[in-house]
């Protein structure tokens, strides 16, 4: 009988602390915030002019979470009053949740087209020439690969193709051997990972299949990896953690969370190309913007991402997020909030915590000029 | 119960007899009892109607439309086949499992642990589907590489064991034991609830008798408790039928209908392919997903309608 | 001098009667042990001699082999019958060992992995302008009143339901109500989650996200659970209590709130129990509900409201470059939630323990 005395003691011990840290944590809550907010990084009150309070809601995709994580923590350091929440519910969902009307902004992978009828949809739902996109997350996709004692892999851009049509099977095959001369390749059999949910990664990454690859890569470019029979995860670390988990095994994920996997050297033109926040920068430097993604929106900055380019310093395989956004709210304290979010987001102070936080390339400085100038319209 | 039934009109006899009041209370009593049994079949009538509704443009929509450029039906076929398959391999992994864990508890093991491993048993019940799913990669699926090897040697003749062999361990096979580690808490506490219930002058009854136990349980426990753990085991095929998450997480979806248990290219379940896709989709391709979820409705209705045939079967004898 | 009796005749007959074999005695007590120990010890050799050792194989075909050895040598020794008891009683534990095998792993995988993001900075502080770090306080508090809510809704509408079909039902309503609600234990928990999202949507338009919309699409899961145990408990009430009960003239919704519920008492603390243990894990149905937040909120009906498995998998899935740290409070929040479920359990337990009547 004591025993359970006992565990009725230690229960209700626990409750208690519990209760007492619900409520007591509220009021200590904000006092030690505020110092990890100024201990981490001081400057993030300087990218505002004045503060901003109110609440709104973003949405979208999942390659920005870690640094809309960032943002926002920074952002609501510097205004007190400010709530920002952000939704990985995927690009897709925020893209609907945006056009309904039900978050302020929304993080897309890829930039709203007429596929579905999205773009128009979003026009409508802003009004004529008052729809906001920018791109605010510039990310490489790593080529990573799990060979215990291969320091170094080049991958021509048709090897990789074929590597991830399921066409070459053994690493020590006579092409992936012609590119790395010396290095000792064993027999195992390739396992391509791929990712089981439909992602703006995926779609990135086929995009650059089928533009610099057409011959072997004759699948439609989509979220949905369209080779079956490859060894499939959820998620970035689903990936990572499947390549990492068996040897032999080849994937394509976000550059920043590969840890200790090796990434793949991409022939691009004649040089051999590393998965780096700069290299993958310039790309958005070399490419144009895409009229048929901007139908003439003055604040909306689309690009056709020039995968073939072989300029030199250059890793072509990128994810490019963007922010979309209105420029007129039905508050005005809505508006102000969103223009200073996002002013801050775009930032050069922003861009430099996101590449702390989440490993991201930041804007260059051409593009952050285009980009200032499009988000200063929000009203 | 038409002895209850007979009872009841007799007290209701007697109880009008002594008054208006206490008639009612039994008025109100079984009118809150039929409200709560409405709002469900309302709830649930509100969820089929949904289904419906927000699946209804992808099932009539033409195969060109549709996003992948096949027909619904063949989209979903796969999808309805990886549920089932999982399912199965649950059940016919956490059932017996179940019943052995509650006969244990209940008649092997001393009465004082009896309670504080029941306790732990159904702690299990509580551990998030995530973790399940971490759990299966980290742990379970590297631990069951070597086994898929060595069946995929051994018994690789037989078509479930074809291989090759995944070498990440994420097969339908480790995706069954997690799913059938999931649902033996629910099964087992059904179980052991009723099992603990046997009347006891049956028990006595055989010991005296001169039984052993196991006849004893044979003769007694068991068929006082048969339909009682199908109905459990019923509660678990519809937990494995509709488990989402841990099933995403872990399974390794790149393939169609097959009946290898231990390669790399495995059907989805329509719950995990839910979860997997809706995130990106927008349009008709949620339509799709919905109707898919539609889909995994009908298949319960169709496994309940069959248990509730086997325990009216059963219970007639 | 008489002899002793001599009751050799009456032995043997009884074990004839009984069915045994030759033997009249016993194994030792100690058989069951020695017989697995033995047979561990058997694999294990032959296991290293062929090569293939591991402590699973060997566990594995240990048992089977115990389950052998203790009917060949009980079967000469106490007959048939007791021989099967005992290779059966063996089966039965040795299936409850490979059932717990999964738990303890799990336990001490959640328990290691997630010892390393405890602090008490994840019990006191939630997340709001934490960059990298902050607690989880806003996600226990969240779980805590989600949770609550949910059960608030389902308990009440659940008993009631399984009091009508079990007491009340007949006809149409039954058979339908029996049938659905079996069909609605297998509904996805991320289709609960939707439809919770399409009804609130319905009536207050798009967008809202509030920690009672969870609630709800928890309700659906957890209901049919609640039922479906309570039917179960509440049908092996036996029926010569309410008859008593009815003979003495007490109507039938006394005889149910006092004679059939208080019997059936404990079991139905074990079903909410086992329905909240299910639920309070869920994440997919959360995720489209209840929205993702960082600050702290205490009220179900306004705002975002952040729970331990949303928190858990955001952390796994977006982990940032400081990626040990995130995955360490994903352990750690599914650390929390079981020692949430573990508390729980405690004072059900307590509550069984003092209001199990029995059945004589």
């Amino acid at each position: 009988m004591s025993s359970s005395r006992w565990l009725a003691v230690f229960a209700a011990a626990c409750v208690l602390v519990l209760g007492l840290a619900a409520c007591g944590g509220s009021d200590s809550s904000s006092s030690s915030n505020t110092e990890t907010g100024s201990s981490e990084n001081g400057s993030g009150g300087e990218a505002l002019s004045a503060e901003v309070s109110g609440e709104i809601a973003g949405a979208g995709s999942t390659a920005q979470e870690a640094a809309q994580k960032a943002w926002i923590a920074e952002f609501e350091n510097a205004n007190g009053s400010a709530t920002i929440s952000y939704d990985g519910v995927g690009s897709g969902g925020g893209r609907e949740k945006f056009i309904a009307g039900a978050v302020a902004f929304a993080g897309s992978d890829t930039p709203l087209s007429e596929e579905e009828g999205e773009l128009g949809k979003a026009i409508k739902r802003c009004g004529p020439g008052e729809l906001v996109e920018v791109p605010d997350y510039i990310s490489p996709i790593a080529i990573v690969y799990n060979l215990p004692g291969v320091e170094e892999l080049k991958l021509e851009p048709e090897t990789l193709a074929k590597i991830f049509n399921q066409e070459i099977e053994n690493w020590n095959d006579p092409e992936i051997e012609k590119e790395n001369p010396g290095v000792e390749l064993p027999e195992t059999r390739i396992v391509p990972v791929n990712r089981s949910d439909e992602s703006g990664t995926t779609e990135n990454f086929t995009d650059y299949l089928s533009q610099i690859a057409p011959s072997v890569w004759t699948h439609e470019v989509s979220g949905e990896w369209p080779v079956k029979g490859g060894e499939a995860a959820s998620g970035t670390s689903g990936v990572i953690e499947a390549v990492a988990a068996g040897e032999g095994a080849i994937g394509y994920a976000d550059a920043s969370q590969a840890g200790e996997l090796g990434k793949a050297l991409i022939k691009v033109g004649n040089t051999w190309a590393e998965p780096s926040p700069e290299a993958a920068a310039k790309v958005l430097d070399l490419s144009k913007e895409d009229p048929e993604l901007e139908q003439g929106q003055k604040n909306v900055i689309a690009f056709e991402i020039d995968r073939k380019t072989e300029a030199s310093g250059v890793y072509p395989i990128i994810l490019v997020s963007s922010l979309i956004g209105c420029t007129k709210y039905k508050s005005a304290d809505e508006a102000a909030l969103v223009k200073a979010y996002f002013e801050y987001a775009t930032s050069p102070e922003g861009q430099e915590l996101s590449a702390e936080a989440s490993g991201a390339a930041p804007l260059s400085s051409a593009l952050t000029e285009k980009v200032e100038a499009a988000v200063g319209a929000i009203e | 119960m038409s002895s209850v039934d007979t009872t009841t009109n007799a007290g209701q006899l007697l109880a009008t007899a002594s008054g208006g009041r206490r008639r009612r209370g039994d008025r109100i009593f079984s009118n809150t009892a039929v409200i709560a049994a409405v709002t469900i079949l309302a709830l649930l009538v509100g969820v089929a109607v949904f289904l419906v509704t927000e699946g209804y443009p992808a099932l009539t929509a033409s195969s060109a439309e549709l996003p992948k450029g096949e027909s619904f039906l063949s989209y979903v076929a796969p999808l309805a086949f990886g549920t089932c398959l999982a399912g199965v391999l649950a059940m016919i992994i956490a059932v017996p499992l179940a019943v052995a864990v509650a006969l244990f508890i209940t008649h092997i093991a001393p009465a004082r642990i009896a309670l504080t491993l029941g306790f732990f048993v159904d702690l299990l019940a509580a551990i998030p589907s995530i973790i399940y799913g971490l759990w299966g990669i980290f742990v379970l699926g590297p631990a069951a590489v070597p086994a898929m090897k060595w069946l995929e040697e051994k018994l690789g003749w037989i078509p479930i064991f074809e291989g090759p062999a995944s070498i990440t361990g994420r097969t339908m096979l480790v995706v069954g034991l997690v799913l059938a580690v999931m649902i033996l808490p629910i099964v087992s506490a059904v179980a052991r609830e009723v099992f603990s219930q046997t009347p006891r002058k049956l028990q006595e009854g055989a010991q005296a008798l001169g039984a052993t136990r196991w006849e004893m349980i044979r003769t007694t426990v068991l068929p006082f408790g048969k339909s009682s753990v199908i109905s459990g085991a019923m509660l678990g095929l519809g937990r494995a039928l509709g488990e989402t998450m841990a099933v995403a997480i872990i399974l390794s979806v790149s393939g169609g209908v097959t009946f290898n248990l231990i390669g790399q290219a495995n059907p989805s379940t329509i719950a995990a392919n839910i979860a997997l896709n809706f995130p990106e989709s927008s349009g008709l391709a949620i339509n799709l997903l919905i109707a898919t979820g539609l889909v995994l409705f009908v298949i319960t209705l169709a496994t309940n309608f069959l248990a509730r045939m086997i325990i009216a079967r059963s219970n007639a004898q | 001098m008489t002899p002793p009796p001599d009751n050799s005749a009456a032995l043997s007959t009884r074990s004839v009667l009984a069915g045994e074999g030759s033997g009249g005695g016993t194994l030792p007590d100690w058989a069951p042990y020695g017989a697995f120990g033995g047979a561990l010890v058997f694999c294990a050799a032959v296991l290293a001699a062929l090569g293939w050792f591991t402590v699973a194989l060997m566990l594995v075909f240990g048992c089977l082999v115990a389950i052998v050895a203790i009917y060949a040598w009980s079967r000469p020794v106490e007959g048939r019958r007791r021989a099967k008891d005992r290779a059966i009683t063996m089966a039965i534990v040795a299936a409850f060992g490979i059932a717990m095998a999964p738990l303890i792993s799990l336990l001490y995988e959640v328990v290691k992995r997630g010892a390393a993001g405890i602090s008490w900075e994840f019990f006191t502080s939630d997340a709001r302008g934490a960059i990298t770090g902050g607690g989880a306080e806003h996600a226990i508090v969240g779980t805590l009143i989600i949770t609550a809510c949910a059960v608030v809704i389902s308990v009440p509408i659940g008993l009631m339901a399984a009091i009508y079909m079990n007491e009340y039902g007949r006809g149409p309503l039954l058979r339908a109500l029996t049938f659905f609600v079996d069909v609605m234990t297998g509904i996805p928990s991320i289709v609960a989650g939707l439809f919770a999202y399409a009804l609130f949507e319905l009536f207050l338009g798009p967008g809202i996200q509030m920690g009672i919309m969870g609630s709800l699409a928890l309700s659906v899961l957890m209901i049919p659970i609640v039922i479906r145990s309570a039917e179960e408990v509440l049908k092996i009430v036996p029926n010569h209590l309410r008859e008593a009960s009815y003979a003495l003239g007490t109507p039938k919704w006394k005889t149910i709130t006092k004679v059939v519920l208080p019997t059936a008492f404990a079991g139905l603390v074990t079903g909410v129990m086992l329905a909240t243990a299910r639920i309070i894990g869920e994440t997919a149905p959360l995720l489209v509900t209840t929205g993702v937040v960082s600050s702290l909120n205490t009220n179900p009906f306004q705002g975002r409201m952040q729970n331990l498995a949303v928190y858990a998998y955001n952390e796994y899935r977006s982990p940032g470059v400081m990626k040990q740290a995130s995955y360490d409070r994903a352990w750690a929040a599914a650390l929390t939630l079981i020692a949430i479920v573990m508390i729980l359990n405690v004072i059900a337990r307590l509550v069984y323990r003092r209001y199990k009547t029995e059945i004589r």
